[in-house]
This record gives structure tokens, C-alpha cells and sequence, in this order.
């Protein structure tokens, strides 16, 4: 290396460019321009001009608006609604249940906390194909399955899950759920750990009651991780897709596990108008933004999030 | 008095632990089924379901002999595939990534926040509205059906690039300028000094990467045209079907795909936790 920089004046001048302090940085950061550039700007640009075509095998025809007046139908519908109850219900599970059973772990009563903590992270690990498909087998539909013995143990009636719309957002809830309590309560734990021991003790002093120790010294410390959990999960609740695709395939009765992610799937790919696929895809990253950004305003994250 | 508290203690002390008992239980209970599934009768598992007789009758080998007398179709040649692309991927984007959010925390550039912030955007913007283009894009290319196909979105992983970042910024910049005095490149101190100070985020983000790779099912599933070619999600999706006809390979070729997974994570579970909640890394 040292000798070729001797070797030649003009050489030297551009080795020397190429391993400057100013230069370094740019090059390190150049995969992402690239994969930003290629990846992201040119997909995005290219999504929004598909939605205003009729893409056709080696024919495409600029047709206006016509996609975005066809995605308002009642299919879409459907699709908005069935995305939006499973992040309500997700949002509500996902972010209330891993905060309490932190605060339980944190308790300093717990035993075992390793051995716990690991077990309900071991979800985490499986692929929602690998685990939807055991979740079909405990909610068989036949009487005999187990989750059906359960009910009937109880004196319920069984249940054919995946055909009724109220059961079948009960399984890709309870999917979801099931997948990700553990790292919830784990980004709480991690925010625990932050809150020192001598305020619960003053709160003590002062005659604090359980419920006053968790609004004024507890949910302050793990308001952020709060905020960030339900911000994503409720991203990752619109991009919803594997948990009905393990359930239903891409076809459910009477699309009751239809999503918007789904649709898309469903209109783009299967049946190959990717005009209309993609604008449902605009669509749904406008509802996207639109939500988070009242998630956020509604939740104080402008006043000091900044950096 | 002393005593009353003690007591006390130790009541909330066992009642926690029943809890978390209870919880743990229904964390386990569905990887305990399939694996309870693996060793039973595949056709009656499609045709009732699991039932709770299963666990304690007729646990026979079946499901895993066929799979590994080569009744398993192309199973073995998913996990082939699975585990070269969840491979090469690991180390493809821990090189970029790293290199990325390393500059992006310990270098002063111009556009430097621009870039920063430009890694939260796409971190926020869902793939699934790319992927369209994104599916047409890779067909125009040729390179539908390929491994490459399925690495390409994952390669630059802002969340990868994102927690590198924010690792890089608890390191000591002045052993970069040390570096310097002593001679070394910008390149030279990335790889011979900086980067080995990273490795705990390198097995952070080499879990996050492999599990998430490992997965992955959407993407592959739009790319992926020939059964030879499926990573194990997908291969193990088309043995869902009311029509399959290979119901054995499908439980014992899940556990199969979760089995290593779990084994890992026992051994390395530090570096587990740290990469999947990388995304809670304070800024």
C-alpha cells in the first residue's frame, strides 16, 4: 500500500482523497444511500405512478383516478374494518398486559424471574406459519379439538373457529399476542431497571398507595417505552398478513379475515391488476400516517421527543 | 407486627410465582403441543385437531421417520435454502449496516442528521406498500426465483442501521484519532479498531437479522415461484392446504424449523433479548 503511494504524484492525490476524513463517512454510509435510493425513493415513486395505471403484461395505460374511485368498495371495507379491530385489540393487549406482568417480574417478591422471562419469550422465536399451524390444531374445528374440550369442560358449547367472524379475529389476536407479549414485557423490564429505588422509597415515606406510586414514580419511567409499543404495534397492525394467511390462506367465508394488507395481496398479485394493488397500498399508508400521527400528537410524544 | 409483614410477604411472594406459573404455561403450552403433535398421528391431527388424548396416547416416530427417510419431498432442500439465505444475509447486512450506522454516530458530515432521520422515515414507511413495485422491479430484473431476490429488502436493515448507531455512540471517538496518529485509514480503524468494540451489537444484530430472515414469509412468498426454491415458511405454508397430502412433514418439519431456534436462544439468550427489542435503544 505505502508503495504505490509513492509510485505516482497524480495517484497519490486521489488514494489520499479517497481515505480523507471528509470523504470516509460518505463512503461508509453509502450502501444506505443506495438502498434508499433503489429500495425505497424508486419503489415509492413507482408505487404512486402504478396506481394511476391499468398494468397489463407489456402494456400499461395511464387511466387517472379510476383505481382510487374502485378501492372505496365494500371488499375494502371490510378489509379496513377487520385490520382495524385487530389493532385495537392488539394495541390494547400488546402495550396494558406486558406492562403489568414487567411491574410483577420487577416486584422485589419475584422468584425465578430469569426462568419466567425466558419462557415467555420463547413465542417470540417461532415463525407465525409454524406457530398459526399448531394454533389450527388446538382450535380444531371438531368437537374433539382441544380448545373445544376446554369449552365443553366448562359447559360451553364448542366452537368452529375459523368460521365465524367474531372467533376468527379471536385466533389472529390471540396469535399476535401470543408471538409478542414476551418482548413487550421485556422493553418494559429494560425501562424499569431505570427507575431508582429511592423514589418508591420516599413515595413510602410519604404514604403513597400502590396506585399513586405507579402514576407518580412507575408509568413516568416507562411512559416512552408505552408510547413507542403502541406506535409499533399499531404500524405493524396495518401491515397485518401472516396471521390470517396462516388461518385462512388468501380466501376466508365471507372475508372475515380479510386485510388491507391482504386485499392487497389478494387484488395485486393473484389476480395481477397491480395498478389497483398499489393504490390500495397508498391508501393504506396514508391511514397509516394519519393514525400515527394522532397516536403521537394524542400522546405527547412531539413536546420532548425531539432527537 | 414484624411478623404480620413477613407473612404478608410471603404470600404476595407465592402468589406471584402461581401467576407467572399460569402465564409461562400458556407461553409454552402451544411449542409443547407441536411438538406433542410431531410424535402423533398426522392424519387424525388434520382431521380433529389436537385433542387433549394426544398427549398421553400414540406418540409414534412416524412424523419424523418420514421426514428423514426422504418421504419429506424438498423439506430438506427449504432448509438448505433457508439457511443460505438467512446466512449469507447475516453477514451481508451486518457489514453494511454496521458500516452505516458507525458513520452516522461517530463521524461529523454534512447531511449527517438529514441521513439520520431519512433511516427513521423507512424505518416508519411499511414494506408491504413497496413491495408491489418492488415484485416488479425484481421480474424486470430476472431475478425472480432467486436468493438474492429474497436478501435484497433486508440487506441495508434501517433497524440495524439504527441500533449500530445508537451503539456507536457510547464508543470512545478518541480511539479513532489514535488510530489516526498511529496511521491507520478511516477504512482501517472502522475494522481494526472500532468494529471489534461492536461485537455485542454484531450478535444482537445477527440474531435480529436471522431470526427475522428465518421468518420472513410475505416477501419470499411474492418472489419464490418454485417449490425447490421456498425457504421453510413458505415450503411449510403449501403443506397447510385442506388438499395436502403430506401432513406428517408439516409437524415434524415445524419443529424441526423452531427446534434449532430455541436451542440457540438458551445459549445466547443475552444476545436474543438485546437484538429483538433493538428497536427501544434510547436516541
Amino acid at each position: 500500500m505505502e508503495k504505490t503511494l509513492e509510485a505516482s504524484a497524480p495517484k497519490k492525490k486521489r488514494t489520499k482523497f479517497l481515505y480523507s476524513k471528509t470523504l470516509a463517512p460518505y463512503i461508509f454510509i453509502s450502501p444506505f444511500i443506495l438502498s434508499f435510493l433503489l429500495l425505497s425513493v424508486y419503489p415509492f415513486i413507482s408505487a404512486i405512478n402504478m396506481s394511476f395505471q391499468r398494468v397489463l403484461p407489456g402494456q400499461v395505460e395511464y387511466i387517472g383516478t379510476h383505481n382510487y374511485s374502485r378501492v372505496f368498495n365494500p371488499t375494502f371495507y371490510t378489509a379496513v374494518q377487520n385490520t382495524t379491530v385487530f389493532v385495537i385489540f392488539t394495541v390494547l393487549i400488546l402495550t396494558l398486559i406486558p406492562m403489568a406482568l414487567a411491574i410483577f417480574l420487577n416486584h422485589r417478591l419475584m422468584k425465578f424471574t430469569n426462568f419466567f422471562r425466558a419462557s415467555i419469550f420463547i413465542p417470540a422465536l417461532t415463525s407465525v406459519i409454524v406457530a398459526g399451524t399448531i394454533f389450527r390444531m388446538i382450535f380444531g374445528d371438531s368437537d374433539s379439538a382441544f380448545a373445544n374440550q376446554v369449552l365443553q369442560f366448562v359447559g360451553l358449547d364448542p366452537i368452529e373457529w375459523r368460521y365465524g367472524a367474531a372467533s376468527a379475529m379471536f385466533l389472529m389476536v390471540s396469535l399476535a399476542a401470543w408471538r409478542w407479549m414476551g418482548v413487550n414485557v421485556l422493553y418494559y423490564l429494560a425501562a424499569l431497571q431505570n427507575v431508582s429505588k429511592d423514589l418508591y422509597e420516599a413515595a413510602d415515606i410519604d404514604g403513597a398507595n400502590a396506585w399513586q406510586k405507579f402514576r407518580n414514580v412507575t408509568f413516568p419511567a416507562i411512559k416512552p417505552i408505552f408510547i413507542f409499543l403502541s406506535t409499533i404495534t399499531t404500524i405493524n397492525g396495518f401491515r397485518m398478513f401472516e396471521e390470517s394467511f396462516v388461518f385462512f390462506e388468501t380466501s376466508s367465508p365471507g372475508n372475515i379475515g380479510l386485510t388491507v394488507v391482504g386485499y392487497i395481496y389478494q387484488e395485486g398479485i393473484q389476480r395481477n391488476d397491480m395498478g389497483f394493488g398499489a393504490a390500495i397500498g397508498i391508501v393504506l399508508l396514508g391511514i397509516i400516517l394519519v393514525v400515527s400521527l394522532i397516536q403521537l400528537y394524542a400522546t405527547g410524544a412531539f413536546k420532548k421527543d425531539d432527537e | 407486627m414484624k411478623e404480620n409483614k413477613r407473612k404478608n410477604d410471603k404470600l404476595i411472594s407465592v402468589g406471584l410465582v402461581i401467576l407467572f406459573c399460569i402465564i409461562a404455561l400458556l407461553a409454552l403450552f402451544p411449542v409443547i403441543s407441536l411438538v406433542v403433535a410431531s410424535f402423533s398421528p398426522a392424519a387424525d391431527l388434520m382431521r380433529f385437531g389436537l385433542t387433549a388424548e394426544l398427549f398421553l396416547t400414540g406418540w409414534n416416530v412416524d412424523n419424523f421417520f418420514a421426514l428423514f427417510s426422504g418421504e419429506g419431498g424438498a423439506y430438506w432442500q427449504w432448509y438448505i435454502n433457508s439457511l443460505i439465505i438467512s446466512g449469507v444475509l447475516i453477514v451481508l447486512s451486518l457489514f453494511f449496516s454496521s458500516m452505516v450506522g458507525y458513520a452516522l454516530a461517530l463521524y461529523d458530515f454534512k447531511g449527517k442528521r438529514f441521513f439520520f432521520v431519512l433511516v427513521l422515515i423507512i424505518l416508519m414507511v411499511p414494506f408491504e406498500i413497496l413491495m408491489l413495485p418492488l415484485y416488479t422491479m425484481m421480474t424486470s430484473l430476472g431475478l425472480v426465483d432467486s436468493y438474492f431476490a429474497v436478501m435484497l429488502p433486508l440487506i441495508v436493515a434501517p433497524i440495524a442501521v439504527f441500533f449500530f448507531r445508537q451503539y456507536c455512540l457510547g464508543l470512545p471517538k478518541e480511539l479513532m484519532e489514535s488510530g489516526r496518529v498511529d496511521g491507520c485509514t478511516e477504512y482501517g480503524i472502522f475494522i481494526r479498531i472500532m468494529a471489534p468494540l461492536m461485537l455485542p451489537s454484531f450478535a444482537a444484530m445477527a440474531i435480529l437479522q436471522g431470526l427475522t430472515s428465518w421468518n420472513n414469509f410475505l416477501w419470499p412468498l411474492l418472489v419464490l415461484r418454485s417449490n425447490d426454491m421456498f425457504t421453510l415458511p413458505v415450503g411449510l405454508a403449501t403443506l397447510l392446504t385442506p388438499y395436502g397430502n403430506n401432513y406428517q412433514i408439516l409437524f415434524s418439519g415445524s419443529v424441526m424449523a423452531i427446534i434449532p431456534i430455541i436451542i440457540l436462544f438458551l445459549f445466547f439468550q443475552r444476545f436474543f433479548i438485546a437484538g429483538l427489542t433493538s428497536g427501544g435503544v434510547k436516541g
